[in-house]
């Protein structure tokens, strides 16, 4: 009992290096948010500036919160979040489409 | 009899020294939960966001050239740099080294308070462009203006705000540290106020380019 104790607690456990990559690489895509923006990709940029912004936050959610090495429950518990929120924006974009085609 | 007296005696003895009512687990799911609650109150601002600027596209473009991009990605890398300190300063706690531990809470306060500061900077910049709320300034703008900039301040401003409540969570954090309260074998109030801090950083990941670096 204690042993397992133990080892989830050393699987919990990253390395300084790991957090100092991620780090890094958040602010190689901050830069490169900033970057692109200088260029006009028209409709395209902010699509390009979400999907940074998604990649950063999946970084920090698996790495910095531990997600990564966290229990299936709380893996769940993520998914059916970002998942409802995906379909009320879903649902706010096609009810606003109808609206705007009245 | 003396057998059973003494496992008993044992048994009463490990519940009151050795065993400790606590569960991490349920404590961080609690933790999820609120920041789920968090969730719902900026992703309702985000979805009025959205439809606002798909409404506006110019206006929210001419607006945002306003704003300090310089100062904005400074603050990107601040609030991102605090939130790998913070992150180290659990894991340092894991590994039992108190002393670097309550060394990356300050310097993740610290860098809590630059972010304020950049913030005021800015502020104080646009208040005195005539860039706030009710000013006559601004009320003369085109209507997606106006909306950018409530838009603005209401979502920038209830960020600016989570950021000092972590700030102030992580003091009390520290003081906690330095009191022997979070020790190695027990450190989930530090791993719960760690995780406040990194939603607040993620907020601040979509603010940022929805905000400042708008074409």
């Amino acid at each position: 009992m204690e042993n397992t104790e133990i080892k989830e607690q050393a699987e919990h456990t990253h390395s300084y290096g790991v957090y100092v990559l991620v780090w890094l690489a958040l602010i190689t895509l901050t830069g490169l948010t900033a970057v692109i923006a200088g260029i006009n990709f028209g409709r395209l940029s902010v699509v390009v500036a979400i999907v940074i912004a998604v990649v950063k936050s999946y970084l920090v959610l698996t790495e910095f919160m531990h997600l990564k090495t966290e229990s299936r429950t709380f893996k769940a518990f993520i998914f059916v979040a970002l998942f409802f929120i995906l379909v009320s924006l879903t649902l706010l974009f096609s009810d606003y489409s109808f609206m705007v085609g009245k | 009899m003396s057998t059973t007296d003494s496992i008993q005696a044992a048994a009463a003895e490990h519940h009151i020294e050795g065993h400790v009512h606590r569960d991490d687990i349920r404590s961080k799911m609690g933790m999820w939960l609120f920041l789920f609650s968090e969730l719902l109150l900026f992703g309702g601002l985000f979805f009025m966001y959205s439809v606002y600027r798909y409404m506006h596209q110019a206006d929210f473009s001419i607006a945002s050239k306003e704003m300090n991009t310089f100062l904005g990605t400074l603050n990107t890398v601040i609030l991102l740099t605090s939130s790998l300190t913070m992150a180290l300063a659990i894991n340092a706690m894991q590994r039992g080294k108190k002393g670097l531990s309550i060394f990356l809470q300050i310097f993740t306060i610290l860098c809590g308070a630059a972010f304020m500061v950049n913030k005021v900077i800015e502020w104080s910049h646009e208040f005195a462009e005539g860039n706030y709320p009710g000013s006559a300034i601004l009320a003369a703008k085109p209507s997606g203006q106006i909306l950018y900039f409530g838009l603005y301040y209401s979502m920038v401003g209830l960020h600016g705000l989570h950021v000092l409540v972590g700030m102030t969570v992580i003091i009390f954090m520290l003081v906690f540290t330095i009191r022997g309260k979070i020790t190695p074998d027990n450190y989930v109030k530090l791993e719960a106020a760690g995780l406040y801090w990194h939603l607040v950083d993620i907020i601040w990941i979509f603010l940022f380019p929805l905000f400042y670096l708008i074409t």
